[in-house]
């Protein structure tokens, strides 16, 4: 995971990341760019639970282009709030979205054109605000957002890069698609016998992706369908310390910069607990030939 | 609260499960919008079907507690897991007949901000923003509104116009500015309930919940608001609405909160 962070999120990013809304948030990939001290980031997202109010709240974000950013069970996201309002620990530029305009964004950007037309946002004053969005022949004309990097979270993926998810998808193809690179994390790292054996579930092209990190538990506490249950009480809990620029500061420092791994992080959230047991696994789908 | 036997959520979930018709197709969002869908469809909307924009369409409501519309329980047993996109593609063509909105800030037209309070500029508050709402105002068929009724939420003029409902409240304005779908068709408070004309324009108070008057509603609410001739009382939730809402929020997360 170090390496994947060093090596492809540099200062100065545009990336996407929780691109599924609340599902499959890649926490342990968000940890460590904080953890880097990565500097001037542009974060890209949809609705974005509490991983972006972390990394606002940690100084590592120059601006967001987003359709929502708060702690999605529990309300307001207080760094985020702090960042907007007095510039702690540092101003931060807004592009605002609502959910469809910034897969639209993207798509635009998958399509390698300007922008893409849309009738939503009429009379909303996110047109006055961000200066992506113009009006003209009737319509909303959605420029085109390119990430640098898209980082997903998935169920499972083999060495080369092919990632099957499942569950709703959101916004994540068209991020994938219009990233440069694409870094994937994983709860299981699987032989590729099995992603090959279902080719409509790769959500992107093995072309665009840099790095798989191994990483079981990586979205914590989002949950991931048929592996962990979402850990509301932790969400809770971190909306409750995140109150004042202290309290974040203290949780910081327990459940970020002083983890000495995501092993002993696991282990302190007990993640076993949120653990699915009650499988239920799809029909298999034929794709013989002859 | 006159009646201790249900919570102010509790009715305004009730309320607003009563929005919802059969066979309706429901944009559902987060939170309480959630519990009124699950009330809806477990008693008189069993053909209503619900649309999440994570990319997830359901019939039966989740048997689990929902945190968020993500939530695993709220997929197995889903009619169809997809993209955003194609969610919003249903909305945009006009097949979302009623969707729901939180608002933080209301004006008398139903123009909702839920980004900024203040300039947005130098904001007192930022709020966290669109989400889906900006698309569910302007794309589906009527929507509905839930909030705390404060004098600080229902204004005279919203600081941000982050959901469009009637504009400028003049007849017609959605059509003008192109707007596909029908707007806001009601405010429901802790206090009451507002409604709007068919074709659009300022919202009336048309009932008080049990154990809130009149003038209570006026002092709360930052215009000068429009008084239907006969002001009803809203019907308190039926033992069946709570039981079904406690049965989908045994913890009262959403409906007893702290």
């Amino acid at each position: 995971m170090a390496e994947a962070i060093t090596r492809f999120v540099p200062d100065g990013s545009t990336v996407a990341i929780g691109t599924s809304l609340e599902p499959l948030i890649p926490f342990a990939a968000g940890h460590e760019i904080i953890r880097q001290q990565r500097r001037d980031l542009e974060l890209v997202g949809p609705i974005s639970d509490a991983l972006f109010d972390q990394r606002i709240g940690a100084g590592c974000v120059r601006r967001v282009t987003v359709a929502w950013v708060g702690n999605v069970s529990e309300g307001l996201g207080h760094c985020y709030r702090r960042a907007c309002e007095q510039g702690i620990p540092r101003a931060l530029e807004v592009h605002d979205h609502s959910n469809f305009s910034i897969s639209l964004a993207l798509w635009a950007a998958a399509w390698n054109v300007p922008n893409l037309p849309t009738r939503t946002l009429l009379g909303s004053d996110i047109l006055n605000t961000n200066p992506n969005l113009s009006l003209g022949f009737g319509v909303v004309h959605v420029g085109a957002v390119r990430p640098d990097v898209a980082v997903i979270h998935v169920q499972r993926a083999d060495a080369m890069g092919r990632a099957h998810a499942w569950g709703p998808l959101g916004i994540t193809e068209e991020a994938g698609l219009a990233a440069d690179k694409v870094i994937v994390t994983c709860e299981e790292l699987v032989d590729v016998d099995v992603t090959l054996s279902d080719p409509n579930r790769i959500l992107l092209p093995e072309t665009k992706v840099v790095a798989v990190v191994h990483e079981p538990g990586g979205a914590h506490p989002s949950p991931v369908q048929g592996y962990f249950k979402r850990d509301h009480g932790f969400y809770r809990e971190y909306a409750e310390q995140s109150r004042t620029a202290e309290g974040f500061a203290a949780w910081l420092k327990t459940w970020v910069l002083e983890m000495p791994d995501r092993a002993t992080y696991l282990k302190r959230v007990d993640v076993e607990s949120l653990r699915i047991h009650h499988h239920q696994f799809s029909a298999p789908a034929d794709f013989g030939d002859e | 609260m006159s009646n201790p036997t249900y919570t102010p959520q509790e009715l305004m979930v009730a309320v607003a499960s009563r929005e919802i018709r059969d066979r309706d197709l429901v944009f559902v969002g987060m939170r309480l919008p959630i519990l009124a869908y699950a009330v809806a469809r477990n008693a008189h909307a069993p053909s209503a079907r619900g649309l999440f924009e994570v990319g997830l369409m359901r019939d039966q409501p989740a048997t689990g507690f929902l945190g968020t519309m993500g939530d695993p329980p709220n997929v197995a047993g889903a009619l169809w897991a997809t993209r955003m996109s194609n969610a919003m593609a249903l909305m945009a063509q006009g097949h979302v007949d009623l969707g729901f909105i939180g608002g933080a800030e209301v004006d008398r037209f139903g123009n909702l901000n839920t980004s900024y309070v203040g300039d947005h500029a130098k904001p007192t508050v930022k709020l966290p923003g669109s989400g889906g709402g900006a698309d569910i105002a302007v794309l589906s068929r009527r929507w509905v509104t839930l909030m705390n009724h404060e004098r600080r939420r229902l204004v005279e003029k919203v600081s941000f116009v982050t959901s469009p409902g009637h504009g400028d409240g003049t007849p017609g304005w959605r059509e003008l500015h192109g707007l596909p779908g029908g707007g806001p068709a009601a405010i429901i408070t802790t206090l009451c309930v507002l409604r709007f004309p068919e074709q659009g324009g300022e919202a009336h108070l048309a009932s008080v919940h049990p154990g809130h008057t009149v003038d209570e509603v006026r002092v709360q609410t930052g215009w000068d608001l429009k008084v239907a001739d006969h002001v009803a009382e809203t019907p308190p939730p039926s033992d069946s609405e709570l039981a079904a809402i406690r049965r989908f929020d045994p913890d009262g997360f959403w409906t007893r909160p702290a």
